[in-house]
């Protein structure tokens, strides 16, 4: 073993790299080598720490030092200062929004300070690509555990008592599922990993894969013995590289280690996983599409029953279950049901992880107990709204779902108070939206998502979100009428009671739920042909105020359709017909005259 | 995996290697290397300490660099922290300094207080 003081820890995450952190990486090796400390400083990639706008991140051990935007050209300064004389290089600490001094300390952050970390609890502390570190983090223990003192049945009970349910999207009770599939029979089982995560803007389930493959590896091993199948698969999106190729590495190193494969640990029990690429479609993340798609089949949802616990996998009984969901198994098994049940609300045991993403400050993937309170996210994890800007809805789960009005904001995140408000838990996206966001816009932008993605197999999907759709682009290019918003409800209520799968049956929600709290947005859009938030761009029209304008002309020689006419050193105007309300105009006007509304 | 010993001992190895990313109430073992501290030999007081921890297998101390604390004329200087104890401060510290700084003080929890620079405090 080699003995080195220090460890940095640098982020390969999707998002980190992305702003280059391999570049950094190389630098770094180079760096240290030229300064003979490559013996002393172990380099060290991880997966995703969760704090992306700051990438690329770095965190230097065992000080806890946690350097964010680093770049390459910063390297010989770190390693100069920090590596070689002791002094962590002070511009390249995280600030606090709004703080004079830095915080030198990871723990310190306010963004991590009230997180509490179950399903992340490895990402971006251990190297994804060494077995060995997940090992000496208790990994691998809870698979000990279950096949030297546990039954099947021991192990489901454990699971049912956790309270832990489905973080995909559905929210049903884990533990119940297994016992469906235990209950089963069959002499050949599977089990599947949903790890399609196709929600926009959605990357919980990459990063743990990127961050922490041996969890979910682990807890689909479990899952396997609790209900007596021998084969497991991964379905995972074929455009997230980094985590087929760690969650392969890590098939392979288990699979070395005889912690995959045939009589592990000498108990008998024998099991496997491949990984299955999806190509990405969004209905394959719905779990019957996903098994005719893991079959090598179109990937078209089928009714349900038969229930995949009863016939899923080429009519074998089947559990599928989300990445995030096993990345809690491995720690229920490990720390026991009553610790995971101690997390949470009555009916929403445990924690959730976001991907906190919109008109934020601080965007990345965040977990926090259930029941904690929108607003606790929004201030104190994600350090309020960009440019001082009001806060008016957040919207969670993204094309399934709905979203949170400003005035609830104090209402306790679970599963069954984000339904009741008319929003979902989904599988984790949270968009935070501020005063300049149009609610019908959106409606619209979400329903256009859904619209494309349908499969088309069944017509109130196929042919419902169409209309939908195109009345929804008429009231925003202002050509609405008084009978859009009844025919909008009524084709939303048929679309989700006569779809054959969940994406028909929950497409309408971003709409319903902006109905709901935003009816005076549409009404505005439909009667007085005017979008308050400023964005339907054929509602809008700029103008010039006289008692403002100079006459200095900036406006008029910017403008690229020649709308804006009239004299230097007198007001102008705007020809309403000419203009294509592109906003140059008003971006270059130095005395604020001109106005949008 | 033949075995849950296996696997034990597997975690038991690796788990070394990560200690120094967990917080232990083991002590810390800082060196002062500012200009002064390194012109004065503090880089090789570094290295004999990082060799004498790795010989007797010491995962769990950290050692750590700060900058110069202003006593100058004892550099190198070496600091030893635990947990809700004082500092103790050695000056003058040589890489031969160093193998009886961690026996007997890191291993047998009696400071070389012959050596120490604060003893006053
Ligand atoms: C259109 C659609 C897309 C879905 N996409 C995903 C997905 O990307 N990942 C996922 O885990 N579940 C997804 N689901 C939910 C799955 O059908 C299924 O409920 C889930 O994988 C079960 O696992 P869980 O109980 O652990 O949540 C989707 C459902 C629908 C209707």
């Amino acid at each position: 073993m080699e003995f080195y003081r220090s460890h940095v820890l640098v982020c390969t995450g999707t998002g980190c790299t992305s702003s280059d952190s391999r570049l950094l990486l190389s630098e770094l090796t180079k760096e240290l080598k030229a300064n003979g400390l490559e013996k002393e400083i172990q380099v060290i990639e991880t997966g995703c720490f969760g704090f992306c706008n700051l990438g690329p991140i770095m965190v230097v051990y065992p000080e806890g030092v946690f350097y964010c935007r680093v770049n390459q050209e910063d390297i010989k300064e770190v390693v100069q200062e920090h590596f070689i004389k002791g002094r962590p290089v002070e511009r390249l600490l995280y600030r606090e929004p709004g703080a004079e001094v830095h915080t030198q300390e990871f723990d310190d952050i306010e963004f991590f300070k009230h997180q509490k970390r179950v399903a992340l609890a490895n990402c971006g502390l251990i190297n994804p690509e060494k077995i060995e570190e997940y090992i000496a983090r208790d990994g691998y223990f809870a698979l000990a555990k279950v096949l030297h003192e546990m039954t099947p049945q021991e192990v489901i009970d454990e699971i049912k008592n956790s309270g832990l349910r489905g973080r995909g999207g559905g929210g049903f009770p884990t533990g119940l599922k297994w016992q469906f599939a235990a209950n089963a029979k069959g002499d050949q089982k599977y089990v599947v990993c949903n790890a399609d995560e196709g929600d926009p803007g959605a990357f919980m389930d990459r990063s743990i894969l990127e961050g922490d493959p041996h969890a979910v590896l682990e807890a689909m091993a479990i899952a396997g013995y609790a209900i007596g199948a021998n084969q497991g698969f991964i379905y995972v999106r074929a455009e997230y590289p980094i985590a087929v190729e760690r969650l392969q590495l890590a098939i392979e190193q288990a699979r070395n280690l005889g912690l995959l494969g045939k009589d592990i640990f000498g108990m008998g029990f024998d099991f496997d996983v491949e990984i299955r690429l999806g190509a990405g479609a969004f209905v394959c993340g719905e779990e019957t599409a996903l098994l005719t798609s893991v079959e090598g089949k179109r990937g078209e949802p089928r009714p349900r029953p038969p229930f995949p616990a009863n016939s899923g996998l080429w009519e074998k009984p089947t559990i599928v279950n989300n990445v995030e969901t096993f990345a809690n198994v491995t720690r229920i098994i490990r720390y026991g049901a009553d610790w995971f049940a101690s997390m949470g609300t009555e009916k929403s045991k445990g924690t959730k992880v976001f991907a906190l993403a919109g008109k934020i400050e601080n965007t990345g993937l965040i977990e926090v107990p259930m029941g904690t309170t929108l607003r606790t996210i929004i201030y104190d994890i994600g350090g309020g709204i960009l440019n001082g800007k009001k806060f008016k809805a957040a919207q969670t789960g993204g094309p399934s779902g709905g979203c949170i009005p400003a005035e609830l904001i104090d209402t306790p995140i679970d599963y069954d108070n984000l339904t009741a408000v008319g929003a979902m838990m989904g599988s984790g996206g949270l968009i935070v939206m501020d005063e300049d966001t149009c609610m019908v816009d959106i409606a619209r932008f979400f329903l256009e998502f859904t619209q494309d993605e349908s499969c088309g197999k069944c017509p109130p999907c196929r042919i419902g979100t169409k209309r939908m759709l195109e009345i929804l682009t008429k009231i925003t290019d202002g050509k609405g009428t008084p009978e859009d918003l009844e025919n909008l409800e009524t084709l939303a209520k048929t679309i989700k009671s006569a779809s054959l799968c969940a994406l028909g049956q929950t497409a309408p929600n971003p709409v319903l739920s902006t109905l709901k709290f935003f009816r005076k947005e549409y009404e505005a859009h439909i009667f007085d042909k005017k979008c308050p938030a400023g964005v339907c761009n054929a509602l809008l029209s700029y103008k010039i105020v006289p008692d403002k304008c100079r006459g200095c002309s900036l406006c008029a020689r910017n403008c690229p359709v020649n709308a804006i006419s009239g004299k230097v050193k007198e007001p102008y105007v705007i020809d309403a017909e000419k203009c294509i309300k592109c906003g140059a105009c008003m971006d270059k006007c130095k005395f604020g005259a001109i106005l949008k509304g | 995996m033949r075995s849950l010993e296996e696997l034990k001992a597997l975690k038991a190895k690796a788990e070394k290697e990560l200690a120094l990313r967990e917080d232990t109430s083991r002590p810390v073992i800082t060196v002062h290397m500012g200009t002064c501290g390194i012109a004065n030999g503090a880089r090789t007081v570094l290295n004999a300490i990082l060799s004498e921890l790795q010989t007797r297998n010491l995962t769990d101390v950290h050692v750590t660099q700060t900058g110069c604390p202003g006593m100058c004329h004892y550099e190198p200087l070496v600091t030893v922290t635990e947990s809700g104890k004082n500092p103790f401060i050695y000056g003058k510290v040589t890489p031969e300094n160093v193998k009886k700084i961690i026996v007997q003080h890191i291993i047998n929890g009696q400071p070389v207080t012959e050596w120490l620079v604060n003893l006053e405090k």
